[in-house]
């Protein structure tokens, strides 16, 4: 039998797509519709170590209590750190070139990742105070916050 | 059980943009078959456990292994898979050997990233209820940590474009290495921008291949090879999953990581008694950032060391004399290369790349997950 040494290699094209539904859960889903019905952006309280976390969760990470309070925070907050991307992909709401930012909003521990816009590139600085704008249009996701934006 | 675990063997396939002559099982094949010729084991009578590191949707497939059990000896015999970092490969490998359980154990990483987009895979790593639908991927979470750790501790850009100068520097005399060269600082300041501050020449690039290891129990480890690297320590930690969770510029993970390692290996003083390190530079920044939380330098001090010459193949404290990954290793097999690597200094057998000091102790740094969530430390020496 004759060994094959040359051939043309051969590509298998295939696309792997799942119509997902993730269930936000207890806390989420009270963010969600707090979100889309009242444009109020929930945290979650923990009372053992007095610290209020965005997203809000269901178990501190850091003291395992379950959690069962929220607080509305924000709107307003800080930029902690940003960049603009300059590429597209099909899986950004946004086309490039775009900033992502992580945002600490007032009375929250933790930030917020999210979208900035209606300012120039050079002009975004970790400090930066900003404020959502709500969609028109809320769905009950995270693009219910259409983006942040200078106060 | 065993007293202590050894390196015996490794194998690295050349590490190239698109290997389009093989499947991913093939190419685990090159590395296993070498590892083996190299020992002189046989899988079936040698090989008592075997460990692949892959990711199920790099390989589209859940669960990765699955495809892979043949050539890596699973056939009616154990495999597990880590699907993080390949340093954890080593991690899990190493505590089988010390149960007392496993005598041989079979390590392999393998990843081909021209199979499919990384930045849409990568994205399914966020979180699906409050991240995912924002787009991100490791690039754009990366220049988020980059951007927080240069305002933290006032970090130029062009320090961190001499990490990419120095690596892919040493990568020129590194024969596995996919990409290489000279280049200077403004060079590397001026390839194109993509997610600011982070350019073209600050990311790794996708690459297709993969690495293999044999570790053994001190026992076995004698009659296979004069030149065994022992394993030390070794740690691991995560820190939290959300981007905003905690400040992205704070290595707590890698402290705690390194902290376990290193007590595991009588270090009491990183910066003196570690000769060379080998850290997971999937982007620039991060060998000066996993510098400092390998407490090779105080918070904010490794840019200094860098400029200094310190980091270089001819420094007091060499850091990836392989080039890294900036010099092309593909994701998931990023670790066990970093392993790989610093086991060949130990040896004294990394060729052009070796280091021109003595090797007692190396330090080797595995991550996984965005902005280096999940950490993984090897401290390995010799005798
Ligand atoms: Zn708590």
């Amino acid at each position: 039998m004759e060994e094959i040494k040359k051939y043309e290699p051969f590509e298998v094209d295939q696309h792997i797509t799942a119509q997902s539904r993730y269930y936000a859960g207890r806390m989420g889903s009270r963010f969600y519709i707090a979100l889309r019905d009242q444009q109020k952006i929930l945290g979650a309280k923990c009372p053992r170590c007095n610290k209020v976390l965005w997203p809000p969760r269901s178990t501190c990470g850091v003291c395992f209590s379950e959690l069962t309070e929220t607080v509305e925070i924000g709107p307003l907050g800080t930029v902690e750190t940003f960049t603009v991307v300059t590429y597209n992909e099909p899986v950004q709401p946004r086309k490039a070139p775009f900033i992502y930012a992580v945002i600490k909003l007032d009375g929250a521990d933790t930030g917020m990742a999210h979208f900035l816009d209606e300012v120039d590139f050079d002009e975004v600085h970790i400090g930066l105070r900003v404020r959502p704008v709500y969609a028109r249009e809320r769905n009950g996701n995270i693009l219910d916050i259409q983006y942040f934006k200078p106060l | 059980m065993a007293d202590r675990v050894a390196i015996v063997g490794i194998a690295q396939t050349k590490f190239a943009p698109k290997r389009v002559d093989v499947s991913c099982g093939e190419m685990a094949y090159e590395v296993i078959e070498e590892v083996l010729r190299q020992t002189g084991l046989e899988m079936k009578k040698d090989i008592d456990n075997a460990i692949s590191c892959s990711h199920d949707i790099w390989d589209g497939q859940t669960i990765s292994n699955i495809g892979i059990t043949d050539v890596i000896g699973g056939h009616l015999r154990s495999e597990e898979k880590m699907a993080l970092d390949g340093s954890t490969a080593v991690y899990y490998g190493t505590i089988g050997i010390l149960s007392g359980e496993f005598d041989c154990t079979l390590l392999m990483a393998h990843t081909k990233m021209s199979q499919t987009n990384r930045n849409i895979v990568n994205n399914d790593a966020f979180d699906p209820i409050y991240t995912r639908l924002l787009g991100f991927d490791y690039t754009s979470a990366a220049a988020l940590q980059v951007r927080r750790y240069m305002y933290k501790y006032g970090i130029t850009p062009e320090q961190i474009a001499r990490v990419v100068v120095k690596n892919l520097g040493n990568a020129k005399l590194n024969p596995v290495a996919h990409q290489s060269g000279n280049l200077t600082v403004a060079e590397v300041l001026s390839s194109p921008l993509v997610a600011s501050p982070l350019r073209k020449l600050d990311i790794a690039p996708d690459t297709d291949g993969a690495v293999a290891m044999i570790l053994a129990s001190e026992k076995r480890a004698r009659k296979i090879t004069k030149n065994p690297v022992w394993i030390r320590g070794i740690g691991a930690c995560y820190d939290a999953h959300y981007l905003g969770d905690r400040d992205l510029a704070d290595v707590f993970a890698l402290q705690k990581a390194a902290g376990q390692a290193y007590r595991m290996a009588g270090i009491k003083n990183p910066r003196r008694q570690i000769d060379v390190a080998e850290v997971g530079d999937d982007f620039s920044y991060q060998e000066l950032l996993w510098m400092e939380g390998l407490g090779l330098c105080e918070r904010g001090g490794a840019a200094k060391m860098l400029e200094a010459g310190a980091t270089e193949i001819k420094g007091r404290l060499p850091v990836n004399p392989s080039g890294g990954l900036l010099g092309g290793v593909p994701i998931n097999v990023y670790g066990l290369n970093r392993v790989a690597e610093a086991a060949l200094q130990v040896m004294g057998q990394a060729g052009d790349h070796q280091v021109k000091k003595d090797v007692k102790i190396a330090v080797a740094q595995g991550h996984s997950g965005f902005c280096g969530q999940h950490q993984c430390v090897v401290v390995l020496g010799k005798e």
